[in-house]
Formats: structure tokens, C-alpha cells, sequence
């Protein structure tokens, strides 16, 4: 049993009416067991009493919980509110989950941040501290009710007892009172042997809304008397508006009004998150969808090409100044210059003992280099965001992934303190970091002010895929040095982007090899970028796993042995200390997957296997892909995928969780590809942008989760970075031809 | 401008667009049925996915003019309480991720189910190519499709 001190912000605990939820309905129950064919529902009780910001109970022990994060699909949605419910000690089954809105005073300005996979893992100790502390008052409520020490109340299932007078009560009957208890300083919370919610699967909350199209998600949100807006931005990348003709537009049936708005104002001083490409937008706003795409067709702009410029952001490090090069960009030309500077001096991040001398006295070097093009995140659900501005207050609602980085950015821009503003988080149609970045909601906000009335922003699928903030361009060099007795005894990484570096210093094989060296370079773009599922790990980890598979073949050695080797050095006797992984952990995670694909019995010639491990977002995993041809064409049966994330919240939804990335993994791997042209991008659609589908997908994926006690972890990015490497290391055995450039086939090669 | 009466879940609504206006927007914004999903609005993602006349069409590429007395059913019209065999199917395996493609990847099950009761895999994958799901949920969704054969 763990003592902890509650430290929960105050204002989550409140009592200035122990009533809450007031008018709150529910047309039907979307409980999480969901047995095929089975009705279940819940009666909604009469009154709700709140006993902190994330839980309210009703006088029958229905318990509501809220999700505090936005939801795209990692399922946090169902497993914050589990950890919630685990340790209230309540029956699931009498849980309904509700998405709270945007509240930093109850969940903390960076609590609501769904991103960098540390949703599970920041959330933990307040989400645990919350259900405890509920736990703990209906306790109290309890021993005062029945005049007895409240160490003698036990809790199950959402009942409180006390063994030697026989009393028993519901949490329903002693949710009145508790919700009057002081807030205790300390709470004990659960010890992981007694969980009975935790790491038991339990289904989606949100599954049956999702399979019977229940408006959910921002596009579906509607306001009485909503306009629908759309923007055209400049067709390329290093453009910006001269002019426009508005009026063919403005006089179409529908329209009300066709104007230029600016998101930010020249004097704001932007926060990394609020990053926009294009500042100057033509807007149309119109009656119906239909009417304003098509008016948008009849927009006649002209646009310019604007000269380089310096802007100052507010970093995580304070302010710095960017500058952002003018001209209009084309891969071609990024090629190039990519190969010109790779060749130059870069900036030197960490580097162990003599390199220099250990390449000199190698007797074998390998040198290998590899590429990655931009990608766009590609959500299904197209940027979108509602807004109703007034004088005096404003109401936004839609998909976004970071509500507390760009609340400061609306306020500043709409004039309006942030207590005046109402952030309502929607389910996400996906969001792999696009939607860290809200400008969009900026727009919206800007949009329903100058029409004065509330309006939804829509982008159009194209408008979507070629705003910007892609996942960097980038490139990356290894030497390894191998002595007489093919030991690793020499590492050399050096890697950069447009506009980013993808080299993590301190990674494996940093701590396991004697001579080391890192570097970094970066080339300036106009084209901007953000996260992308596993920031920079996305390529590096591909590039690292795919290189140690050929250092191991030039080795002589069995991948999954050679990889194990160096964990084993590093474990034993690492070199330098600021090695950002567990060694162990590491090695558990490949350990298992060997295991677990059978990597030592496969004798099926025609299967052809690749390995690889990677570590990133606190998260261990290791996959082996199964590779066999037919008719030519590389067809995946099997993936098996070995991860350690600590406790498991939710099993079945981690495993989903994982099966995804794989399939998304690959996707990307052999097809995803975004390209300019004197700054256009080349793709604008599903039609062009290649996106793995159901016959492409691997055909069975099984996920082994490492078993420990130790704090839980991220799902939503870790199992993606590794897959990369796998399928290259794979289709090296099934073709004898290494890929070192993605995407691996491009336009004309189909997966079967 | 024009007035349409259509056929949309077993119920008559009357409309005035303009006929060139895909259906989907027709269903989004004029009859409040949003389950039906904008993804391309050129027939590439499947998200738009209803049946007319019982058949998958991609409403975002089918103009309303053309529908005239067909029978349209979209996602909130499949069953009653949600309960038809392949959303069933779609909950027992706990398919959707973000969700958003999974109303078009069902109505394309449904209406692959119907045609062929027990497909193969090859005969699922088949018909599903046309329905991107970003998050990767092809292989819960090929157990869906299974399941529910095997319900009904």
C-alpha cells in the first residue's frame, strides 16, 4: 500500500454545491460491456453529488467519471477513467465515462494534452489520487454515519462496510454526505496485486456511438443559426496573398460574405504550438457546405512569392528568433542540398573515446546511409473547428490535441480574458500530432467574430493536405567499425532535416559501444512541420535497426544475438551516463519477441524475417515481420510485436493500439511520400497520397505485453518507429536488396 | 434551386438544393444525419459510404438529382438500437480507433454481406480496399466481417 499526499489543485474539490450536473441528460447508456445483442442500461439517477472535478456519484451509485484528455483514437477515453474507477474501488459496470471540457484550474494546463504518448503516464498519479481520495470521503462519510473509526470501513464494488456491526451502505447513500467531507491530506492508494480494473480489457466507451453514427466528432457539431466557413490559402509553400476578386464569389447563391482575415496579428509573439503556415487566409462563409466549396472554386487570387524573414517565438527555452527563408522550395532541390550538407562539419552532440582511431584500426567499416521524405498526418477527419465569438464571451468546440497551448493565443487574438472563453473538446477523427497545432481554432474564432454569428471552419480534404506542418524531410549517416573479431567497437550517427534533426544522442547504441560519436545538421525550409506520430523516432529508429541488421550480417552474427550483445555490454558496463534507456528493459523486449515468433524454429524457406527494437516515449518494443513473396509481390502474414509499457491498463485496447501502428507503420514504410514543386505539393488527395489498405495490411499481428509492476507508459506512438525497420530488414531477406530510401516502393508496387 | 423528395431510413424528406449537390452534404447538413463522413469528396476514402437501393454507393461523388425514388440508408438507419449483426460484430471485436471512417467501412461490410453471406478473406479484402481507415484497424475490421457471417 502506497501513502501518498493529496495535491490535487483545490479547485477540483469545491463544494460550493454539493449538487452537480444539473440538466445533465443521457439518451442512452454506452456502457462498456457490450455483449453482442445485449441491452444494457443504467438508470440516471435523480441527483448527482460531486465529490471532485473528475467524479460525481448519484444517490443509486451510478458513478460518473471524467475523461480529462481529448480522444483520436488511443482509447483514453475508456483507460483514464479506468485508473479513476480502480482505485474509487466501484463496479465498471455502474461507470459512466463523460469528456470533460477544457478546465486547467481542475486538470491542470498541460493535464489535457493528449500527445507524446504521456497521456497514461502523467495522468497516473492524479488519476489514482483522485478516485482515492473519493474513496477515502465516502469512508469518513460512512464511519460518521455510523459512529465508528473509519479505519474499520472497507471498501468493494462501490460498497462500504463495517464487519463488526454488519453495516453496509452503497456509494450512492453516502455520496450526499461525503461530498460535504473535508478533503483528506493523505489517501492510501491500491496496492497493484489487489487492481481488479486495471489490466482487465474492457471495450471502448464511446463503441457504440461510433457504430451507430452518433454525432461525436467536430465536423458533426452543430449550433442553431451556424454558418459554414472555408479558407483558400496560397497554392504553394513560400507564397503569400497580393490580391483577391471577391465578388463573382460573394454574389453566389448561399454566400453571405467573403473576406481576408490574418490569424495572428503582427505583434504576437507566438508559442511553438501555435504555429501557422500560411497567416493571410481568404475566407467564404455560406449558408451550406456545398454552396461555400463551390464559391471557394470561384475565388480569384493572385499570390506572391515573399522574401526571407525573422520571427520571434516563445519556446520551451524562452524567446528565440526563426528565420524563415523565402523562395519557393522543390524536393530536387532539397536532395541535393541535403547530400551538400550532410559532406560539411555538423554540430557535434556527444561523443565517446577515439572514433577517429578506432575507424582507422577497424577491420571492417560499414557505411550506410538513409532518407525519408515529408509526410502529411492525413486524419480522416479534415481540420474543422466551431466557433461563436460575442462581446463578451466565446464558445469553440472541435478536434484539438493541446487545448492548453493555444488558449492564450485565442484570448490575446479576440480580445477576451480566458476566463470568458469555453473550450469543448470533440472526439478527433485521428490527430498524430497535427492537432497539437490549433491554429485552426484561432481561425474560427477570428471568422465567427467578423460575421458575428457562430460558425463552423471546415478544410476541404486538399485544403487539409497541403497547409503544412509535415513531418520533416529527413537524411541520416552510420559507420560502425568492426575489429578482427567482428566486435562493434566503433558507432558513428550523423544525421539532420529539412528543417529538423532526427538524432537522439543518447539512444542505444550510445553507452554500448567504446568510441561514439553523434552529430546533427539542419537545413532552414519555409516549409513548416510538427510532430507526426513519434517525433523524428518515426525515421530514426528504421534507419538504426535497419543499419545494426547489416553491421550484424557484416558481423556474422544473428541480429536478435548481436543487438542482445551490445544491450548486454551496455547493461553491464556502459559507457557515459547519460544513456536514456534501460538496458535490461531493452533486452527484455527483444527476448520476448524471439520467443514469441518462434525466430530460433523457423525453418519455412519461403518466409522471409526481419527484427527490430526500438525505445522511445518511456515505451520498449521489439517486432518480427514476416515477409513472403507471391507472384512477386511482398505479402506480410505475420507480425509479432513484443512491448513493455509497464502496467497495462486496458489489454485488448493496447493491443489495438499496437496493431495500428504496425499497419500505419507500413504504410508509411513502403508508400507515404509528400513532395513540392517550386513549393507546391505534389499531393492534394487520396487519389495521389497513397495510404495502406485492407489488402495491404499485415494479416495477423500478435502483441505480447511484458509483465511488471512498474508505472505505466504510452501506447499511441512506441510500436510505430520499429515496424519501419522490420519490413526493411525483411524484404532485405525475401529480395537480397536493402532499402535505405522511403518510401520503400512508392506508386507502382502493390503489397498483397 | 430545386426541390427533392427523398427516401432516406425509411422516412420521406423534402428538400431544396441545388441538384448538383452530393448526397452526402444533402444528408450532413440539411437532414442532421452526420453519421454519414466527409473524407475526400472524391470517392478515394469510403467515409461517405450509404447504401441506395441497397447498394454501396459513395455519397460524396453521387449527385442528389440522381436519387430520385431510390431508397437511401445511412449508418442511423441500419438497425433500430444498433444492434444489426455487423455492428454487433464491430463491438464484440472493439474495432474503431479515432472512429471516424468506421459508419462507411460498415455500410460497405453490410452491403458486402449481403451480396456474399460468407466471404473469404480474399473476398473481404476485395471489397473493403476502397475504405481507408487511418488509425489501421484492417485486421479487427476482417474479423468483424467474419463474426457477423457467422451470427447470421
Amino acid at each position: 500500500m502506497t501513502l501518498i499526499k493529496t495535491s490535487i489543485n483545490r479547485r477540483s474539490f469545491l463544494k460550493s454545491s454539493a449538487l452537480a450536473g444539473g440538466g445533465f441528460v443521457l439518451s442512452f447508456s454506452w456502457l462498456a460491456s457490450c455483449k453482442s445483442g445485449t441491452k444494457e442500461t443504467l438508470t440516471i439517477p435523480d441527483e448527482w453529488f460531486k465529490l471532485n472535478g473528475y467524479i460525481k456519484i448519484g444517490e443509486n451509485g451510478v458513478v460518473t467519471i471524467m475523461a480529462p484528455n481529448p480522444e483520436f483514437g488511443q482509447n483514453v477515453i475508456t483507460s483514464m477513467p479506468m485508473i479513476i474507477a480502480e482505485e474509487l474501488d466501484v463496479d465498471w459496470k455502474n461507470v459512466i465515462v463523460e469528456q470533460a471540457p477544457f478546465d486547467p484550474e481542475i486538470y491542470t494546463r498541460t493535464g489535457q494534452f493528449t500527445g507524446g504518448s504521456a497521456g497514461i503516464r502523467s495522468g497516473w498519479p492524479g488519476l489514482r489520487m483522485a478516485g482515492a481520495t473519493a474513496r477515502r470521503m465516502l469512508q469518513e462519510a460512512a464511519a460518521l454515519a455510523w459512529s465508528v473509526p473509519v479505519s474499520e470501513i472497507t471498501t468493494q464494488a462501490g460498497v462500504l462496510s463495517h464487519k463488526s456491526s454488519g453495516k453496509s451502505a452503497g456509494y450512492g447513500e453516502m455520496a450526499s454526505a461525503a461530498a460535504g467531507i473535508e478533503v483528506p491530506e493523505e489517501v492510501k492508494l491500491k496496492d497493484v496485486k489487489d487492481f481488479k480494473i486495471i489490466s482487465t480489457s474492457q471495450k471502448n466507451v464511446e463503441g457504440k456511438k461510433i457504430v451507430t453514427g452518433k454525432p461525436l466528432f467536430g465536423l458533426d457539431y452543430k449550433k442553431e443559426g451556424m454558418l459554414i466557413a472555408m479558407i483558400v490559402h496560397p497554392p504553394a509553400f513560400g507564397m503569400k496573398l497580393k490580391s483577391v476578386d471577391v465578388s463573382v464569389a460573394k454574389a453566389m447563391p448561399g454566400i453571405k460574405d467573403v473576406f481576408t482575415i490574418e490569424t495572428y496579428k503582427d505583434d504576437y509573439e507566438q508559442q511553438g504550438f501555435d504555429l501557422t503556415t500560411f497567416n493571410e487566409l481568404i475566407v467564404v462563409v455560406g449558408n451550406t457546405t456545398w454552396e461555400v466549396m463551390n464559391a471557394k472554386k470561384a475565388i480569384r487570387a493572385e499570390w506572391e512569392v515573399f522574401p526571407s524573414y525573422t520571427v520571434t517565438k516563445r519556446g520551451w527555452r524562452g524567446p528565440e528568433t526563426v528565420h524563415i527563408p523565402g523562395g519557393l522550395e522543390s524536393t530536387s532541390n532539397h536532395r541535393r542540398e541535403i547530400e551538400e550538407r550532410a559532406a560539411k562539419p555538423a554540430n557535434i552532440l556527444r561523443k565517446d573515446g577515439d572514433p577517429e582511431s578506432a575507424f582507422k584500426n577497424a577491420a571492417k567499416v560499414v557505411e550506410r546511409t538513409y532518407t525519408a521524405p515529408f509526410l502529411a498526418h492525413n486524419c480522416m477527419e479534415p481540420i474543422n473547428f466551431f466557433a461563436h465569438v460575442t462581446a463578451d464571451k466565446a464558445e469553440v468546440a472541435g478536434p484539438l490535441q493541446a487545448p492548453g497551448f493555444i488558449e492564450s493565443a485565442l484570448s490575446a487574438r479576440i480580445g477576451l480574458p480566458k476566463e470568458k472563453i469555453d473550450i469543448q473538446l470533440t472526439r478527433m477523427g485521428g490527430g498524430f500530432g497535427l492537432r497539437a497545432y490549433c491554429h485552426y481554432l484561432v481561425e474560427a474564432a477570428v471568422i465567427s467574430q467578423k460575421v458575428n454569428a457562430p460558425v463552423k471552419l471546415m478544410y476541404t480534404r486538399e485544403d487539409d493536405m497541403t497547409f503544412g506542418i509535415y513531418r520533416p524531410s529527413y537524411s541520416v549517416t552510420y559507420k560502425a567499425a568492426l575489429d578482427n573479431d567482428n566486435n562493434l567497437v566503433g558507432f558513428q550517427v550523423k544525421g539532420g532535416g529539412v528543417p529538423e534533426s532526427p538524432v537522439f544522442a543518447n539512444r542505444f547504441p550510445a553507452g554500448a559501444v567504446d568510441n561514439y560519436l553523434a552529430e546533427s545538421w539542419e537545413l532552414e525550409s519555409n516549409i513548416t512541420i510538427g510532430a507526426f506520430r513519434a517525433p523524428r523516432s518515426n525515421f530514426i529508429a528504421g534507419a538504426e535497426q535497419s543499419f545494426l541488421d547489416e553491421v550484424a550480417e557484416a558481423a556474422g552474427k544473428d541480429p536478435i544475438e548481436f543487438r542482445l550483445g551490445l544491450l548486454d555490454r551496455a547493461k553491464n558496463n556502459p559507457v557515459g551516463e547519460r544513456n536514456d534507456y534501460d538496458a535490461a528493459r531493452y533486452a527484455g523486449v527483444l527476448e520476448l519477441v524471439r520467443e514469441k515468433s518462434g525466430w530460433n524454429g523457423n525453418s519455412n524457406p519461403g518466409v522471409h524475417r526481419g527484427v527490430s527494437a526500438y525505445f522511445c516515449h518511456a515505451t520498449y518494443v521489439a517486432q518480427v515481420l514476416d515477409l513472403v513473396m507471391e507472384n512477386g509481390k511482398p505479402k506480410i502474414p505475420r507480425v509479432s510485436c513484443a512491448i513493455d509499457c509497464g502496467i497495462v491498463i486496458n489489454p485488448d485496447a493496447a493491443t489495438n493500439m499496437a496493431e495500428g501502428a504496425i499497419v500505419d507503420g507500413v504504410g508509411n514504410a513502403m508508400f507515404g511520400e509528400m513532395s513540392f514543386n517550386n513549393g507546391v505539393p505534389s499531393k492534394t488527395n487520396f487519389d495521389k497520397y497513397r495510404i495502406i489498405r485492407q489488402s495491404e495490411a499485415p494479416k495477423s499481428i500478435d502483441v505480447h505485453f511484458v509483465e511488471n509492476e512498474i508505472d505505466p507508459t504510452g501506447m499511441g506512438e512506441p510500436p510505430f518507429p520499429p515496424i519501419f525497420g522490420a519490413l526493411a530488414n525483411a524484404l532485405y531477406k525475401a529480395t537480397g536488396k536493402r532499402y535505405y530510401n522511403q518510401p520503400f516502393f512508392g506508386e507502382s508496387i502493390n503489397l498483397g | 434551386m430545386a426541390i427533392f423528395n427523398l427516401k432516406v431510413n425509411g422516412k420521406q424528406h423534402q428538400v431544396d438544393v441545388d441538384p448538383t449537390t452530393p448526397l452526402l452534404w444533402v444528408l450532413r447538413d440539411h437532414l442532421d444525419l452526420t453519421g454519414t463522413k466527409y473524407g475526400c469528396g472524391i470517392a478515394m476514402c469510403g467515409a461517405c459510404t450509404v447504401h441506395v437501393n441497397g447498394m454501396a454507393m459513395r455519397s460524396c461523388q453521387t449527385a442528389v438529382a440522381s436519387i430520385g425514388n431510390q431508397a437511401v440508408t445511412t449508418i442511423e438507419g441500419l438497425s433500430e438500437d444498433g444492434d444489426h449483426p455487423v455492428q454487433r460484430a464491430w463491438l464484440q471485436h472493439d474495432v474503431p480507433q479515432c472512429g471516424y471512417c468506421q459508419s462507411g467501412q460498415i455500410m460497405n461490410a453490410v452491403a458486402l454481406l449481403n451480396a456474399n453471406p460468407n466471404p473469404t478473406d480474399e473476398q473481404i479484402e476485395a471489397a473493403m480496399d476502397g475504405n481507408i481507415c487511418r488509425c489501421g484497424t484492417y485486421l479487427r475490421i476482417k474479423k468483424a466481417i467474419k463474426s457477423a457471417a457467422a451470427y447470421t
